[in-house]
């Protein structure tokens, strides 16, 4: 009983996976006075979005004073393959729910943990080439200053106050790596016996 | 002879006061100002204000939109005249929207702006309004807050009772106050009497988003002055009410001539009556002259239409289709309180102010009580319609609206107050003074099936010494009551713009939520719109040059050109590509003979220009768009005609030539 219910357990995880499609991973917001509503802008595992179709437009012009690159997410390779990352991972995390045992379970689980981490680094390495990389004929110029968003908090750049924090997307990924893992512990006991049993 | 004698007194006593007030009256300027009048009309920075109001700019041509309570002003509206600051009429765009069968008119006399209303509720999509000189109607679009159609009235001239809104926006109508032989030929002004006639029109709103002016049908009237109107709602939805003067058909010192008639006329148009007229066919097709210019948001470019006649109804050929109330003296507004029972004569020249019943006029009309028939028209007897009278009020009524509440609020001009009464028992409640000489007054929904009953706008014509003076040419002002307890109180007095004849205002929420923050790019269906920088050029036809050029934070592209001759004709397409809100660019050109363009973001405009000389000349963003504002810059050089040179252009390090 109590394995078959860890193998439900694992597929509602692998499933939760497919989430990501329809939520993004992380937000990026910018804040100035002359900017009431704030501009929003939300990465997904295969697009970038803002709170209008212009935003992206909107934060490239106030960008480009300082010299940053254009953020064009057709030009970011990680949001035409990382799609299919999730595809296969949810697959194979329903096939293992399936007819895989305990073990599988814990290497779907190690597997995401270390996607994740990757994920949040890849991340990382992006916000530092935008904030890092600038066009050195840029019309504003300020020694000493770049404009690497935080990855996780709140920090001035210039008049705007950039705030980033993982959106409901990462909530997702990371339960669906949780899950996997209270599968894993679930069918303890009951593989134990059954292992006996086989032996 | 009294009655009359009266009035002469007290004109004369007014004036005498008036004078005395200017100097001795210092004391008292504040009027009858509450100790929390501050705390009652402050909205906080950044807070909103409760209303829209929308106020005519009378010989300005336009509307501007001010906030209640603060009184504070948004923005100017160009609806009839040209306007420089927006390019309006000057940009080859809406310059159709200025074109009339006279030609271009460039100015208007704008009286009466109209909320569009469902079910007798202002409901904030359009606001429409008249042009008195140059007969039109305008419609204001609320998402944009742009002039989007205008419709002339042809067989018309002074086109005062307009536009007066039926209870679904049906109909907007238009009365002549300046009657003229029709159709409009050359005949002796003497003989006006025989023939000078008026003309009644009733312009259809489409239902829908666009909410299209058509004209549907005129009534050919007897050649009174049609001087205002009102539209019935509730039991009396079906009718329309036009105050008429000069019943004596005087043609000239109209000042005496016209005032000699104890009674003159408030006429009941049954508009479903004549629709049923129409339907039948029982009217006359007349040749008529008149544009119809319409502006669209998709292409972001005005057009004319020519129209070439009108369906004419003729009251004696149609019997019930029109009667004339008796109402004394030279009535001018006419005012149908929120339940359409009651119609107020506000009769200018009379010691008392009228009222006029629907149900008893629907009972006069059934039992056929007419005093006599002019042109076919009956004249219903005034003992079977008047359903009460406010006994000597005030000196001068002009108009009232309606709280929503049971009382009713009369301006009089002449003795410069607003008077509140009680609908139904005629007694006068309440009376406060206007710094001076009040015209309309303003209710917001005030002329609605729901007033919302809180402040009441007083708009007048003279001000002297209520602000600092600015020369021989003062302000207009209007001033804000607080109408919500039994008394009336004075809270604040503020300029306006032009004459604010009349004004509407609405609860903001109704319109702020649906206001447009830009035009998307993508939608823009303009021949010349350039939709990226990739493609910006510049061609030439013959001696028309066409520069394709586009807008964005913070240059133009191309930003020079090179290879305009003298003689040619400029025609710069601007498209600002900006998506987002507020960011308009502006964009002008040395020497230009028109005007600036402003284009808001996702739009197209094109600035026509004739460079009258040789050489090179500047062209910027006029409109503080951002940091590098004063960047936004570039040239055009013209060479001399017998030049033998290529256009080209370019923007940084991309350059360009012609064919």
């Amino acid at each position: 009983m109590k394995k078959k219910s860890a193998r439900i357990v694992m597929i509602i995880g692998s499933l939760m996976l497919l989430l990501v499609f329809m939520f993004p991973l992380w937000s990026i917001s910018l804040e100035a006075p002359q900017f009431p509503e704030g501009i929003n802008m939300y990465i997904w595992v295969n697009q970038i979005t803002g709170d209008s179709e212009s935003t992206l437009q909107n934060m490239n012009i106030l960008n480009h004073y300082i010299g940053m690159q254009k953020i064009e997410p057709d030009s970011i390779p990680e949001l035409q393959y990382f799609p299919y990352i999730i595809i296969f991972m949810s697959v194979l995390g329903v096939l293992f729910g399936l007819f895989g045992n305990r073990k599988t379970f814990l290497i779907w689980a190690v597997l995401m943990s270390l996607l994740g981490i990757l994920g949040i680094y890849d991340f990382y390495l992006w916000e530092y080439d935008y904030g890092h990389n600038l066009d050195p004929r840029a019309p504003i110029k300020v020694p000493g200053m770049v404009y690497q968003p935080p990855l996780f908090g709140s920090e001035w750049l210039l008049n705007f106050r950039a705030i980033s924090y993982p959106a409901l997307g990462s909530l997702f990924l990371g339960g669906s790596t949780v899950l996997a893992g209270l599968a894993f512990f679930m069918s303890k006991e009951k593989k134990e016996v059954n292992d006996e049993k086989v032996a | 002879m009294k009655t009359k004698l009266f009035i002469l007194l007290a004109v004369a006593l007014s004036f005498v006061l008036a004078g005395c007030d200017s100097d001795g009256g210092k004391g008292s300027k504040t009027g009858m100002v509450g100790s929390n009048a501050a705390e009652k009309v402050y909205v906080a920075p950044g807070e909103h204000d409760e209303f829209y109001a929308f106020m005519s700019g009378g010989f300005s041509g336009q509307v501007s939109v001010y906030g209640l309570p603060s009184g504070r002003l948004f923005k100017i509206i160009p609806v009839f005249s040209q306007d420089g600051e927006k390019g309006y009429g000057y940009n080859e765009e809406t310059k159709p929207m200025l074109e009339t069968s006279h030609g271009f008119v460039p100015w208007d006399d704008s009286h009466h702006p109209e909320l569009s209303q469902t079910d007798g509720v202002p409901d904030g999509r359009f606001l429409f309004i008249n042009g008195n000189n140059t007969p039109r109607i305008a419609k204001i679009d609320l998402r944009t807050f742009e002039t989007t159609e205008i419709i002339e009235i042809p067989n018309s001239a002074g086109n005062h009772s307009s536009p007066f809104t039926t209870e679904n926006s049906e109909y907007l109508v238009a009365g002549t106050r300046f009657s003229v032989p029709i159709t409009e030929t050359d005949v002796s002004i003497k003989e006006y009497a025989a023939k000078f006639q008026g003309m009644l029109t009733f312009v259809s709103v489409t239902p829908d988003d666009i909410g299209d002016m058509n004209i549907d049908f005129q009534i050919l009237v007897p050649g009174f002055d049609y001087d205002l109107a009102h539209s019935g709602k509730g039991p009396s939805h079906g009718w329309t009410f036009f105050t008429t003067y000069n019943t004596e058909k005087a043609s000239t010192m109209k000042e005496v001539n016209a005032s000699q008639n104890d009674k003159d006329y408030i006429a009941a148009v049954n508009w479903k009556k004549a629709q049923e007229y129409i339907k039948a066919g029982k009217f006359k097709t007349m040749p008529a002259n008149y544009l119809n210019n319409e502006y669209s948001d998709h292409t972001h470019s005005a057009t004319s239409k020519k129209m070439t006649s009108t369906r004419v109804l003729i009251p004696s050929e149609c019997p019930g289709l029109i009667y004339y109330i008796p109402t004394p003296k030279s009535p001018h507004g006419v005012d149908v309180d929120p339940s359409g029972e009651y119609i107020v004569g506000n009769g200018k020249l009379s010691a008392d102010l009228t009222v006029h019943s629907y149900t008893k006029m629907m009972k006069a009309i059934e039992a056929k009580a007419f005093e006599k028939e002019i042109d076919g028209i009956p004249v219903l007897k005034f003992d079977q319609v008047v359903a009460g009278v406010v006994e000597k009020p005030g000196l001068g009524p002009l108009h009232t609206e309606f709280d929503g509440k049971g009382y009713a609020y009369t301006t009089f001009f002449i003795s410069s107050e607003v008077v509140k009464w009680k609908l139904g028992t005629w007694e006068i409640v309440d009376r406060i003074p206007c710094y001076y000489s009040v015209g309309h007054l303003m209710i917001p929904g005030g002329d609605s099936r729901k007033p919302w009953g809180k402040y009441l706008v007083a708009l007048n014509k003279i001000t002297k010494d209520r602000y600092l003076p600015t020369g021989p040419e003062l302000a207009h002002s209007a001033q804000l009551y607080d109408i919500s307890g039994d008394k009336m109180e004075l809270l604040l007095d503020f300029p306006t713009v032009g004459e604010p004849h009349y004004a509407q205002a609405i609860e903001a929420s109704v319109i702020k939520d649906r206001s447009l923050k830009y035009y998307k790019l993508d939608d823009n269906k303009h021949p010349h719109a350039t939709k990226n920088e990739k493609d910006t050029r510049v061609e030439r036809k013959g001696n028309e040059v066409h520069v394709y050029l586009t807008s964005i934070r913070s240059h133009f592209a191309p930003d020079w050109i090179e290879g305009i001759k003298l003689g040619d004709v400029v025609y710069f397409h601007l498209t600002n590509l900006e998506q987002d809100w507020d960011v308009p660019h502006g964009f002008a050109v040395k020497g230009a003979n028109n005007a600036e363009l402003l284009v808001m973001p996702g739009q197209t405009e094109t600035l026509k220009w004739i460079p009258q000389s040789v050489g090179v000349f500047p062209m910027y963003c006029t409109d503080f768009c951002s940091a590098l504002h004063q960047e936004m810059q570039g040239y055009v050089r013209v060479h001399p005609a017998s030049a033998n040179v290529k256009l080209s252009w370019g923007l940084g390090d991309d350059e360009k030539q012609g064919k």
